[in-house]
């Protein structure tokens, strides 16, 4: 293709990616180095507020905001602060501390360590499950008769379909209290369940939750992917004595890899960002995650004050989590190419 | 609802003038609401939309909205309703305006109780008080022999004995999910105790002798409770009362309506309700009491803002009120106090009286940190000690990004 035409092609996504991805990450980038914050004044306020027949008028000293003249909006001032945010969500001062002392659990009462910990095992057990089941699904259906490939394909497609926060709301809803399906196995087994009362039921079920949404996607690749193995060499393998196990050892999952590289480069992606389950599980007292922590920093109190600085150092960090962990998965990809081209 | 809203509000235009038998005027200026979507802005709402030209929008979540869209010039929406917590920010912002001349022209109706003064100045008009106070099973209570508890003492005492008897799933809900609503719990016991949330140079005091006690009455609690209490909000302590899982709460005065809507509830009659029980004896309600009320945004025209506080009073009239008596414990003219509103008033008028949630950026900020910081207490991952030392320097960490403390 032409240098011109190839140009023309992708320019606008170029320009969107650097519109909407490139400059938010510059701006939150430097957010992160800053820190604005309003001029606060002190004065003394008489407040009245009532009770159920009269009011109460309290006098105090009160810290505000000043509010600019001109403009009627809140005087600012932004300052550089090097690292601080960052120091302050990593608090790096009690991880060594904790670590000085021997007492490794302490590092898991900060929230970014807490978090860091759910996310990585998160991202790192269901990888796995996700590729296994996903294969699974799809050898089951590439071995199925013709007939009933149609509908297992589409039932095997539901759970994808579903909206993530939907989804971790009706498994929360299904579990929760008196849900149907705690209080069918409570009959069943004769026993009060509360799966939301303890953080590792709650972490099962995150799993459980995020492999049964994903599977499907593994599944439609590998299923894609299957009818491009080479009967001849399969066939060849059956002569030479090989059973299914070797067959799918030898032939298949080779012949599959690089889906596989991909469908984990997704995943991991995906994974890393996991917000949806701790929003609809409501698991904040127990379980949270990196892209939470951002979340939480940046909601309002009912003072109005959010954590933005804080929030940007937490988005930052979680960026560089995810290119930490596609680094493996990248360099097999970039190896296999070059190998390719020559 | 917001979509029912609409739907009622065009239905209601398209009925043409006649249709606004209930309003006495027709509203022609284009206004819209944002409101917190409880039982009682419901009823007010639905009195402003009778004028026509009316479109509300109802939130829990109003409060992560209204401080941005307020500051947007025009703002987003003319009527604004807030609470003592919620008026903060638009209070520092300066994004609501001065209701002197509003009130003098169109309050006739408002008693000198309703108007919010900070600093002389009428800058909200508040409609109900709203506060967490006791609701009991008076059924189980009297069945069992058990006296109206006044003290938490009593309230774990009756929870062992309706433990014992294994009437309910349950004996005491509570409203302790993480973030917000376990915040305030701490928020109401504390005072309970005779602490101070603050020193006088910002700095957070929580960790204290009040605080031990207020997170031991917390952790106390869990024994009586729900095992997944920490993820049971307002609504949820509301269901289980209707499904007559739990037998004690301390719950919103404003959830008291539901206990007897038939259609839900199945203890229609039974929930009765007392003041907030004491945390220590001679102490006050352990508990803080709420305003809610209307604000009117100050980057709106005048003309707007005459009709949207005219539309506003429309809604906050007595017929309203007679109509919806049940829905919260009304300031309004008109209001009947009920037996539903025993608790709230019994709370309220308590000698000594418990504190106004106190409406300051510092409070935003140790809310944040209580919410966050005390679930590793009750999950029993950290102790009470370095429970109140995290929350102290969490809210300290915050204060100073927010310019609070140097």
């Amino acid at each position: 293709m032409k240098f011109k035409t190839f140009f023309w092609f992708v320019a606008p996504s170029v320009f969107m990616m650097l519109l909407f991805i490139a400059a938010p990450l510059i701006s939150v980038f430097i957010q992160s180095f800053q820190i604005t914050q309003p001029v606060m004044q002190q004065i003394e306020v008489e407040t009245c507020t009532p009770g159920f027949l009269t009011q109460t008028c309290t006098t105090e000293i009160k810290t505000v905001p000043v509010i600019d003249e001109e403009t009627g909006r809140t005087q600012t001032t932004t300052a550089w602060v090097g690292v601080q945010s960052y120091q302050n969500v990593l608090q790096m001062d009690k991880f060594w501390a904790a670590i000085g002392s021997g007492n490794w659990g302490d590092i898991l009462q900060i929230d970014f360590w807490k978090a860091l910990r759910f996310t990585l095992m998160f991202t790192l057990v269901t990888l796995p499950l996700v590729i296994g089941v996903g294969l699974m699904i799809a050898l089951a259906v590439n071995n199925a008769t013709k007939a009933l490939r149609g509908p297992v394909i589409f039932i095997s497609l539901l759970p994808f379909i579903i909206t993530p926060v939907i989804g971790s709301l009706s498994i929360y809803w299904l579990f929760v209290g008196d849900g149907i399906l705690t209080a069918t196995l409570e009959r069943w087994l004769d026993r009060d369940i509360a799966m939301f009362a303890q953080a590792w039921t709650i972490e099962l079920l995150m799993y459980f939750y995020r492999v049964w949404h994903v599977a499907p996607f593994a599944f439609v690749i590998f299923y894609a992917g299957l009818q491009t193995v080479n009967m001849d060499t399969l066939e060849s393998a059956i002569i030479d004595g090989a059973n299914r196990f070797e067959r799918l050892r030898y032939v298949i999952i080779p012949h599959l890899m690089p889906l596989i590289i991909f469908i984990a480069l997704i995943h991991l992606m995906d994974c890393y960002r996991v917000f949806d389950e701790i929003i609809g599980f409501r698991s904040q007292a127990h379980v949270i995650s990196l892209q939470w922590l951002t979340f939480d920093f940046l909601t309002p109190d009912d003072a109005g004050n959010r954590a933005i600085s804080r929030a940007a150092a937490s988005a930052m960090l979680t960026m560089v989590g995810i290119v930490i962990l596609l680094i493996l998965p990248l360099r097999r990809t970039w190896r296999d190419h070059k190998g390719g081209a020559h | 609802m917001y979509l029912k809203k609409l739907a009622l509000a065009g239905a209601v235009s398209l009925l043409g003038t006649t249709a606004f038998a209930a309003c006495s005027y027709e509203n022609e200026v284009p206004l819209k609401s944002l409101t917190a979507g409880f039982e009682a802005w419901k009823a007010v709402t639905d009195a402003m939309a009778e004028c026509g030209n009316f479109q509300a929008e109802l939130d829990q979540e109003f409060r992560t909205k209204q401080p941005a869209a307020f500051e947007a010039n025009p703002s987003l929406y003319h009527i604004g309703g807030v609470s003592n917590g919620t008026v903060t920010p638009l209070l520092n912002a300066g994004t609501i305006r001065p209701l002197d001349d509003l009130v003098a022209k169109y309050g006739q109706n408002l008693s000198p109780n309703q108007l919010i003064r900070v600093d002389g100045k009428i800058m909200a008009v508040a409609m109900m008080v709203n506060t967490q106070h006791l609701m009991y099973r008076s059924d189980i209570l009297a069945d069992l022999g058990i006296d109206t508890p006044t003290t938490w003492d009593e309230v774990f005492a009756a929870a062992d004995k309706i433990k014992e008897a294994g009437v309910v799933d349950h004996a005491i809900g509570a409203t302790m999910k993480s973030g917000w609503n376990l915040a305030q719990e701490f928020v109401n016991m504390y005072p309970g105790f005779g602490g101070a949330f603050f020193n006088d140079d910002n700095t957070a005091a929580v960790n204290s002798d009040a605080g031990m006690k207020a997170l031991a009455a917390m952790k106390k609690t869990l024994d009586y409770t729900d095992p997944e209490v920490l993820v049971s909000d307002s609504t949820y302590v509301q269901q289980q009362f209707q499904q007559g899982k739990i037998a004690m709460a301390n719950l919103w005065a404003s959830r008291a309506g539901a206990m007897n809507d038939e259609n839900e509830s199945q203890v229609v009659g039974k929930v009765t309700m007392a003041a907030a029980p004491m945390a220590m004896d001679g102490g006050a309600p352990a508990t803080t009491l709420w305003w809610d009320g209307i604000v009117i945004a100050a980057n709106i025209t005048d003309e707007e803002a005459d009709a949207a506080f005219r539309l506003a009073m429309e809604g906050l009239d007595a017929d309203m009120v007679i109509a919806n008596n049940e829905a919260a414990i009304w300031l309004v003219n008109g209001y009947q106090p009920g037996p539903l509103a025993e608790g709230a008033i019994a709370t309220a008028t308590a000698n000594p009286a418990p504190p106004a949630y106190p409406s300051t950026t510092q409070m935003g900020l140790l809310h944040t940190a209580l919410g966050n910081e005390l679930p590793a207490f009750l999950t029993g991952d950290r102790d009470a000690a370095a429970t109140l030392a995290a929350v102290e320097e969490a809210y300290t960490t915050s204060a100073k990004e927010a310019g609070v403390l140097q």
